[in-house]
């Protein structure tokens, strides 16, 4: 959870007032908080923790880190299912209903919601 | 050196460690205060790495595992309400409450729901006007600012059905605590490099010097941590003891003034338990007066919580950096990640799950000798 992961801006709007920008993680995009980084600009890139840009961050040092997180699984970690890989930790079947039904994932295999890989290095 | 072709530029950390080894004459200590740096310790055997008289002791940098056990039963009784929306960080599905956790807490029906973003549940909370969302804010100062702002939010939005579960706690106080225990050791530390981005490095000058420690601002990357300890040693003999900002790409000196003046309205300092260590004063925030009204525990009158630490969990002396995860007997056998006696084998940066993960063959017969889940990476 205290990971922060350098993203790339792509477009920037509002929301109830509030400043948002579309952001890329190496291939996938969250809706992220720009009020704490007011002048930040498409383009730029950001340190972003839990859906807020909380640092700006030069482009050499942000692709360094996400080529490094993705070959670590460290993307999967902060993008991928936390209910499947909460599942695995536990070793337990799937206790759920709304979810896919005996979901016996073995512990340190991928679980199945999982970000693609090619996805993240795209 | 056998992990040292896994660094993203081998050649730099070589140079880096030979450093490290032509510098240093007697042992150090240094305490890596965030629980990101232990697993890229663990992970890349950087501690193997150092020369031997350079330690490495884990800090209490995990926000997860020093969350006291009583907010996690407050979490998973409020969570258990048929007309409450619960809404947390992944992290906290596993962690052991007394007798049960949120996951389970959904399999009892609750309606727990996992957020990437704090906003994720506001954006909840606007969606079911009928129903109480309560977002279980944990974290230090790198977390705190996006919850502040999602109250400001709501408050500003005139959105009533939406509450704070709050255990912020900060990082320099427990500094302080470590540095004042009769029991310490540390002699440097290494400072979590994101918690700065945040509070810039303003609070830790004095801190170094009263207590004559090295204070160096780190991030969290196998180059990075070698570059921390590097500059850290290279204080200590010296005999220097400042505030050096050794990740200046991501760290200004100001930190980030929209996000201090946003906790500074939000929260006011207040004394904070952490788990398996105690109060620590000064050492978290709650809602200030102004924003009492979305502080979950007042909504809910979250009282009569008796809690039950497990006797075997020796978390909190890891947590102080008394003990080594696998020094504790529970280690590998009682506890596990699939069955953990506390949150430190279940966190994603947990010192016990990170030895756990990356260091279980290299352990003690007893340690290896159970547990067949859970391969290592290493």
């Amino acid at each position: 959870m205290c990971l922060a992961v350098p993203g790339r801006v792509l477009d920037i709007g509002e929301r109830d007032g509030t400043r948002m920008a579309t952001v890329d993680f190496g291939g996938v995009q969250k809706e992220v908080c720009l009020e704490y980084l007011p002048d930040l600009q498409v383009g730029e890139y950001a340190i972003v923790h839990v859906g807020f840009a909380l640092q700006r961050l030069d482009e050499e040092s942000a692709k360094q880190t996400l080529e490094l997180f993705a070959q670590l699984g460290m993307l999967q970690e902060e993008f991928g299912d936390p209910w499947e890989a909460a599942a695995a930790a536990g070793g337990a079947p799937w206790p759920f209903d709304d979810e896919p039904d005996g979901l016996d994932v073995p512990a340190g295999a991928a679980p199945h919601g999982e970000v693609r890989q090619e996805e993240i290095r795209k | 050196m056998k992990y040292i072709d896994e660094f993203q530029d081998p050649e730099l950390a070589r140079r880096l460690l030979d450093d490290i080894h032509a510098t240093v004459t007697r042992p150090w200590a240094l305490m890596e205060v965030c629980g990101g740096q232990t697993h890229t310790i663990i992970r890349h055997g950087i501690d193997q790495l150092l020369p031997e008289q350079v330690e490495l002791i884990h800090g209490p940098g995990c926000p997860v595992c020093v969350t006291p056990l009583e907010v996690i039963d407050k979490a998973l009784e409020i969570a258990s309400r048929p007309d409450v929306i619960f809404c947390s960080f992944g992290d906290m599905l596993r962690v052991p409450g007394t007798g049960r956790d949120l996951f389970q807490v959904r399999s009892e029906g609750g309606d727990v729901r996992v957020v990437y973003s704090p906003l994720d549940a506001l954006r909840i909370a606007q969606d079911n006007p009928g129903r109480e969302v309560v977002f279980f804010g944990i974290g230090f100062e790198t977390t705190a600012p996006p919850n502040a702002m999602t109250v400001y939010q709501a408050k500003k939005l005139g959105i009533r059905n939406f509450s704070l579960l709050v255990s912020h706690v900060r990082v320099p106080p427990a500094i302080e605590a470590i540095m004042r225990s009769p029991s310490c050791r540390v002699q440097g530390f290494l400072a979590a490099g994101h918690v700065c981005s945040v509070m810039g490095v303003g609070e830790y000058p004095e801190l170094a010097a009263r207590h004559r420690v090295p204070i160096v601002v780190t991030g969290f990357e196998p180059l990075d941590i070698l570059e921390g300890v590097r500059r850290a040693v290279r204080q200590l003999e010296r005999g220097e003891h400042t505030v050096d900002n050794a990740y200046a790409r991501a760290v200004r000196p100001e930190g980030n003034p929209a996000a201090l003046a946003m906790l500074e309205d939000v929260f006011e300092v207040t004394d904070r338990a952490w788990r398996g260590i105690g109060v620590i004063p000064d050492s978290g925030w709650r809602l200030s007066a102004r924003y009492r009204e979305y502080d979950a525990e007042h909504r809910f009158s979250v009282t009569g919580i008796k809690t039950l630490e497990p006797a075997e969990c020796r978390s909190g002396e890891v947590l102080q950096g008394l003990l080594k995860p696998h020094e504790c007997e529970a280690f590998g056998t009682l506890c596990t990640p699939r069955s953990p006696l506390g949150a430190t084998m279940v966190s994603s940066e947990g010192a016990c799950a990170a030895y756990y993960l990356y260091r279980r063959l290299e352990l003690t017969p007893a340690t290896t000798a159970v547990s067949p889940e859970a391969s290592p990476v290493a």
